[in-house]
């Protein structure tokens, strides 16, 4: 009998460890016994002193997050193919922690008794499981840690700061090498093709020294040989060498001993054996992820949309700690904008290297929303658009067909690091949101001068454009079209001010703040619409109206203003300065449930919070009223 | 003469009388407790009349779970051939698969069912072609609850002047949305599981608007 959904989940397991050690016939006989569960998002798998389940668990899509529950932090997150639950099982014992849907996961749910006669057969198997249990790592960013069984006790030693010693590192497995006898000037080629800062030299694949930047720079740069030299004249040797399962802790000691930036891995530890890779320095501070330069770097040469994925989980990290030590929301925002920014760019890279040709004409990549604003701190839905440069008529078909394809890809790749689906279909993919400039001016043209209430709010999504990768000249045509268009319609002013005007009022009659009234949020303050929404229509109407371009973040915005009207500097500057501590409010409860921060449950705020988002309430309703006094927004309007 | 216009009672096979018999048992109010059997079909076409089922694959979900291990999948004998959908679901008059007569296929699938709710994308067309086999044995229509995701997943979508809603999403669409790989798609076996994932994933979505009853889900579906 022919069953398509075994050999379905065979197909997944069989590239996981243990699985990947199982016979071909018997992983088929195991998966006809699998179930698979769907989670929604924190719903728990198991909590912490449950009895063991009569089956263990593998992630076959989402990730599931373990916690124990006298800790706040995560302990691990589990995604694709990684196994949990196991141990207690062999051990019978309770669950030690809770493992929870982090996001909407499908798990595939084992049955130990059917899987245990394998792991006792098969030693293969069974040593696995016994290195795994062994040699558990707690970096949940590791490449190395793929396919470990989690459910460690843990080390009661200061719980808080990641154990470096435990902790493997990653290294780099592509080996850049050359021979003793090749010329600098071609290692140096070779280093800046590969964008490395090191080279193994190997000689018989053993490896007898390392060139690193450092090398070049001592030795050739200042003259003391000709750039043709041999690279066994510039390089340092010996080696410093280890096996991979060197720990963190280990390789900054070494580095640190001998003053060097890079370790050359070996097979057996020795530089007698096979050079299997090599760690830098960047490897080491990547490892440890608190650095958004090092993280630059590493989204910048990831190859695969999944290494940018897991680099975007320490954003989150990284974005955490920020807030915690209290940085500044302007610098928080920028460095994590930056990064989100650099994620995307990083992205859209590798989507044109899917595509077939090269794209016909320039292109610029608009992100618009929060993300354009540079105000996207915790992930959110995606907004973009497409502008390629105007193509005779008879080739606009087939450009356009080209950038949707791409755009697609696109789409498709921010999905996978993160980015959810614009549920209004605002992307670049959708043939409403890709078009060639000349398209874009008729289209904006239209919105301006026939400004219903769709238009103004398509204009106010997509008037805080900001270009994320491609020809910045083509923007800023579509930005002096639009000025210019504007200046000559002043009713569209009006309308983008009632529009800004219509957002439901954060407060009632009676100075109490408005909850949502049902739905799934119902009891909650949303803080989006009723007070991020208000003071970010306001500045986009007001800095539209100085025509002032490239300034497109909301607070930065408001300071603006403060700079060209000193009469109401003061308005303008409680506007930044609310906008701010909102975002701030948002995120930090974003990143405590694991959510966008939108919906607020007032009555969890301590006294302090509710004093401080009151008062953005009465800066709010000043801007308002300079609004509606401005562009004259009657009632009628309204 | 009597009896000219009262119908005699027709006696159905005891397959389909435990059929009816398990519809007596009331469903559970819990959504979490329901039996939800999501199938899909292969057809020669898309002709009620001449187009036959090749295939069902038919699996049970309840409690957000699926046992791999019952799962129904049936390959029927057929005569009628259309050489046009073979392009298709790629199965073949003399592929060496184990078949059974439709007579057998409808009795194992009658027995599957009992009273679960379906669940199928573009449900019409399957419950058509599966009518219309119980039709040529002799047999009233089935008795099931019957969920459409095709109409479920148009009702996640945001209603905006801004958004055209298509008529009908392919269940290819829905597999891109949601991120579901399209192995074995165009098999009935792989396109039913591709069909449990996507409304697992849209009924989520669905209890975020507020929608929590079977109740609600049948309006809707």
């Amino acid at each position: 009998m022919k069953n398509t959904i075994s050999h379905r989940v065979a197909d997944f397991l069989k590239s996981y460890p243990p699985f990947n050690l199982l016979g071909k016939s018997d992983l088929l006989a195991l998966s006809e016994q699998i179930i698979i569960i769907y989670k929604d998002k924190d719903s728990p798998v198991f909590l912490e002193n449950d009895k063991p389940h009569p089956h263990f668990y593998v992630v076959n899509k989402g990730a599931i997050a373990l916690r124990v529950s006298s800790e706040k932090s995560m302990v691990d997150l589990c995604d694709e193919g990684d196994i949990f639950g196991l141990r207690p099982l062999m051990a019978s014992e309770n669950y030690k922690m809770e493992a929870r849907a982090k996001e909407e996961s499908i798990i595939y749910a084992i049955p130990i008794d059917i899987f245990k006669p394998y792991a006792l057969q098969n030693h293969k198997v069974g040593d696995y499981l016994i290195a795994s249990f062994a040699s558990n790592t707690r970096n949940p960013y590791s490449e190395s840690h793929r396919g470990r069984l989690y459910e460690e006790l843990l080390d009661p030693v200061a719980p808080h700061t990641p154990l470096m010693d435990l902790q493997t590192v990653t290294y780099s497995k592509k080996l850049i090498s050359c021979r003793e006898d090749t010329p600098v000037n071609e290692v140096a080629e070779k280093m800046t093709k590969n964008k490395v800062g090191a080279m193994v030299v190997l000689k018989n694949k053993l490896p007898i020294g390392i060139i690193t930047d450092r090398d070049l720079r001592n030795n050739i740069v200042t003259g003391k040989y000709p750039i043709t030299v041999e690279a066994s004249k510039i390089m340092v040797s010996p080696v410093t060498t280890f096996t991979k399962h060197l720990t963190i802790t280990q390789a900054q000691m070494a580095m640190m001993k001998d003053n060097i930036s890079h370790l050359c891995i070996t097979k057996d530890g020795t530089p007698n054996t096979k050079a299997v890779g090599i760690l830098s320095k960047h490897d080491i501070m990547v490892a440890m992820g608190n650095n958004p330069v090092v993280l630059i770097k590493a989204i910048k040469r990831a190859k695969k949309i999944k290494s940018i994925k897991r680099l975007r989980k320490s954003i989150d990290h990284l974005l955490s700690g920020y807030l915690e030590q209290n940085i500044p929301m302007t610098l928080t925002s920028k460095i994590i904008t930056e990064l989100n920014d650099v994620c995307i760019k990083q992205v859209i890279k590798l989507s044109l290297k899917e595509m077939p040709s090269k794209p016909p004409v320039k292109f610029t990549w608009l992100s618009l929303g929060s993300q354009g604003r540079s105000e996207q701190l915790l992930q959110t839905d995606q907004d973009n658009a497409l502008v390629f440069e105007n193509v005779p008529e008879e080739d606009l078909q087939e450009t356009t067909d080209y950038f949707l394809k791409l755009a697609k890809i696109i789409n498709k790749g921010l999905f996978d690091i993160g980015y959810d689906y614009c549920p209004a279909e605002m992307m670049a993919s959708n043939p409403n949101w890709c078009h060639s400039l000349d398209e874009w001016k008729a289209k904006v043209t239209q919105w301006i001068t026939n400004p219903g209430s769709d238009e103004v709010l398509l204009s106010s999504i997509f008037f805080d454009y900001n270009v994320t990768y491609g020809n910045k000249a083509l923007a800023d045509e579509l930005s002096e079209h639009i000025f210019e268009i504007t200046q000559k319609y002043p009713l569209f002013y009006l309308h983008l001010a009632s529009g800004a005007l219509q957002n439901p009022s954060p407060t009632g009659f009676f100075r109490q703040v408005l909850l949502e009234a049902d739905g799934e949020h119902k009891d909650t303050f949303d803080l989006k619409r009723r007070a991020l929404m208000p003071l970010t229509d306001a500045a986009r109407v007001l800095i539209l109206s100085h025509s002032v371009k490239n300034v497109n973040n909301t607070f930065e915005r408001f300071d603006k203003l403060a700079q060209l009207e000193p009469n109401n500097k003061e308005t303008f500057l409680a506007c930044s300065h609310a906008t701010k501590a909102l975002l701030k409010f948002r995120t930090k409860q974003g990143l405590m449930h694991n959510d966008s921060g939108r919906y607020i449950a007032i009555e969890q705020l301590n006294k302090e919070e509710r004093i401080k988002l009151k008062r953005t309430f009465k800066t709010i309703r000043d801007i308002q009223e300079l609004i509606s006094v401005r562009f004259k927004v009657s009632n009628l309007m309204r | 003469m009597i009896n000219f216009f009262r119908k005699k009672p027709v006696s159905h096979p005891k397959y389909w009388e435990e059929y009816v018999q398990s519809f007596e048992q009331k469903l559970p109010t819990e959504l979490h407790e329901i039996r939800f059997v999501v199938l899909d079909t292969e057809t020669t076409g898309f002709d009620y009349i001449h187009d036959r089922i090749l295939s069902i694959g038919a699996l049970t979900l309840q409690n957000q779970s699926i046992l791999v291990s019952e799962g129904l999948e049936l390959y029927l004998e057929q005569e009628h051939y259309n050489t046009d959908s073979i392009k298709i679901h790629g199965i073949l008059k003399s592929e060496n698969i184990y078949r059974i007569s439709e007579e057998e296929a409808m009795q194992q699938l009658l027995g599957y069912l009992g009273n679960a709710v379906i669940i199928a994308h573009h449900a019409v067309f399957d419950m058509n072609m599966i009518n219309k086999a119980l039709e040529r044995m002799g047999l009233p229509k089935l008795k099931n609850l019957v969920m459409d995701t095709s109409n479920l997943y148009k009702s996640t979508l945001l209603t905006s002047n801004l958004i055209k809603k298509k008529e009908h999403y392919s269940l290819d669409e829905l597999a891109e949305k949601f991120d579901i790989s399209r192995k074995d798609r165009h098999t009935a076996m792989g396109d039913a599981y591709i069909t449990a994932i996507a409304f697992l994933k849209i009924k989520s979505r669905l209890k975020e608007k507020g929608v929590l009853r079977l109740k609600d889900l049948l309006k809707i579906g």
